[in-house]
């Protein structure tokens, strides 16, 4: 019916756009399979258990990944305790305390830029900051991850803050709270989704950094217990996937690529919970 | 209320203003030390042989410490991603938010935030083992590490913030402009390309320049693929970032060549603060507008 009224050139470019559109989709989507199909015939193959649970030996010549793995775990770990409190806190600052607008417009605005930093110069400040004055080591490597999940942190914190309804508040402080009290028991328990949400976001991207830890977290293969850990330095997986594609022989590029296909399966696990999470508070919250 | 709790108050309120001030204080940190470690160079070279040097041998007997070739090959290597990167995005993008069917977008939107997530060293890795060799038989050059190589890494890594942030800026589009449009006659895809996507402009450009920041900020995946070696940019040959020059020397540098590389860093910093700049002023004509 529509084809009586409409012209040549414009079926011609609806035909285009429609061309161009299919294309593009298939295009990125068949990245994405590439990448994961690539990755995970290359690199599952070279995954054994003793690569999983040794370190590396250079009398044996034989590659391990076990304290890679821990250095990673500990940094999340370091980083996310010490991240979630200043984030969390200057959320309910801004959403529960902050009074004037201009103070809230400086925050967030400096929130926006640190967001868009690149990971090398917070290496680089890191380092002149963190790792000059006590040695590289996992825990410089995780104050610098610190600064840069900040606004992460907060953000998610502070959209889960907005959604708590005023009346909540208004009902607390009508019995007589105080405010500490009425963030306490009332705004904090409200935020709990977007404290998750953020943790998992930012484990994501601490888990996929490398340029930020290069120089401030080092790169030494070693086992090493959380405290211990936290003092000396450390390659965490994505830097020692980095080193090991340096490596000449064919272990190296065996190794880097079975630390990228472990590194694929957390992020699509990491992908995953994101989403579940997200539906699960979605589902509480309309109840 | 007793003084007692009074004063707990205020002092409660003293310390989350404190949290709130830290991302502040971190801004202003890293400012202050990147101004501070990067102007010694500067001086010491002169402003000009530094930005406009085109050679760069740090560690030479005489060195020479120009770096036009990394900041030539940082915007040469940002727009070609973006060249490549940005329509991809842009077509994805109109495709996710009018016309994908509720099953198809949950699968794209899933496969794009994969991509989002992956390691950059694993694109790297990737890049170096399947696009470098590519391209040296491709096209019949002697070694296929090149800027060519970087421009297709970096157009993949940014397509996941240019489709999710135009998804975003389209889907805000209001319905009524797309429902006069229909009918004044004009079929959907029509619509959605000569209506929708002019109104939601400005959250677009926001994301061409969220790309461009992710791909100028990018260092460890173009350190792999580009060969690294401080060339004026060309699309065959081996080249240097700004941040993979960072990155590449820092490990053994010392005394004049370190601090220059701070410079590096300095004014790679002012590039991404510029974009941010940009990118509010498209932010805030968006919510004007």
């Amino acid at each position: 019916m529509q084809s009586n009224w409409i012209t040549t050139k414009r079926k011609g470019y609806i035909g285009l756009m429609r061309g161009l559109m299919a294309l593009s989709t298939a295009l990125t989507c068949g990245i994405a399979l590439f990448l994961i199909g690539y990755v995970l015939i290359k690199g599952l193959p070279s995954i054994t258990w003793e690569l999983l649970s040794t370190k590396p030996s250079y009398l044996a010549g034989t590659i391990g990944i076990l304290p890679d793995i821990l250095n990673t775990v500990y940094i999340i770990v370091a980083t996310l305790l010490i991240v979630l409190p200043l984030g969390v806190g200057a959320a309910i600052y801004l959403t529960e305390y902050a009074s004037s607008q201009r103070l809230v417009t400086v925050i967030e605005y400096a929130a926006e830029t640190l967001s868009g930093i690149p990971s090398i110069i917070f290496g680089l400040v890191g380092m002149l900051i963190f790792a000059n004055s006590f040695g590289s080591c996992l825990l410089a490597g995780a104050l610098t991850l610190v600064i840069m999940n900040l606004p992460t942190v907060m953000r998610t914190a502070q959209e889960s803050l907005k959604t708590v309804p005023q009346s909540y508040r208004e009902g607390a402080f009508g019995l007589g709270a105080g405010k500490w009290r009425v963030v306490r028991t009332v705004v904090l328990p409200g935020c709990v989704d977007g404290v998750i949400t953020g943790c998992i976001l930012s484990a994501g991207r601490i888990l996929g950094e490398s340029a930020a830890l290069l120089f401030t977290a080092g790169f030494a293969h070693v086992l090493n217990g959380f405290l211990s850990g936290l003092g000396s330095p450390g390659a965490t997986l994505t830097v020692a996937l980095y080193l090991y594609t340096k490596e000449p022989g064919p272990g190296g590029a065996q190794a880097s690529f079975a630390i990228a296909a472990i590194l694929m399966a957390l992020t699509l696990t990491i992908n995953f919970a994101a989403v579940l999470v997200g539906r699960i508070f979605k589902k509480r919250r309309a109840l | 209320m007793g003084k007692h709790q009074r004063f707990i108050e205020n002092l409660i309120h003293g310390i989350f203003l404190f949290l709130g001030l830290v991302t502040v204080g971190c801004v202003l940190l890293i400012t202050v030390y990147l101004i501070l470690s990067g102007i010694p160079a500067i001086r010491q070279i002169g402003l000009l042989d530094f930005l406009l040097g085109d050679t760069w041998e740090s560690t030479a007997k005489e060195p020479s410490f120009g770096i036009l070739p990394f900041i030539l090959t940082s915007i040469y290597g940002t727009a070609g991603a973006i060249l490549f990167g940005v329509p991809v995005g842009f077509f994805t993008a109109v495709y996710l938010a009018k016309l994908a069917p509720p099953k198809v977008k949950a699968v794209v939107e899933s496969a794009v935030s994969l991509l989002a997530g992956i390691p950059s060293v694993v694109y790297g890795l990737v890049g170096m083992l399947v696009l470098v060799p590519g391209i040296r038989q491709l096209f019949h050059v002697p070694d296929g590490a090149s800027l060519l190589a970087a421009i297709i890494v970096l157009a993949i890594m940014i397509l996941p913030s240019i489709i999710k942030v135009s998804v975003t800026a389209l889907e805000a589009v209001p319905q009524e402009y797309e429902d006069a449009s229909l009918a004044l006659g004009a079929t959907p895809i029509e619509t959605y390309f000569r209506v929708s996507a002019p109104a939601a402009k400005s959250g677009i450009a926001a994301a061409v320049v969220l790309g461009v920041g992710r791909a100028i900020g990018e260092a460890m995946a173009v350190m792999m693929v580009s060969g690294n070696v401080p060339n004026m940019p060309s699309l065959f040959q081996s080249v240097r970032f700004l941040t993979t020059a960072v990155a590449s020397e820092m490990a053994y540098s010392s005394g004049l060549q370190r601090q220059a590389l701070f410079s590096i860093a300095l004014v790679l910093y002012l590039f991404v603060l510029l974009l941010n700049a940009a990118l509010n002023f498209f932010l805030k004509r968006k919510k004007e507008g």
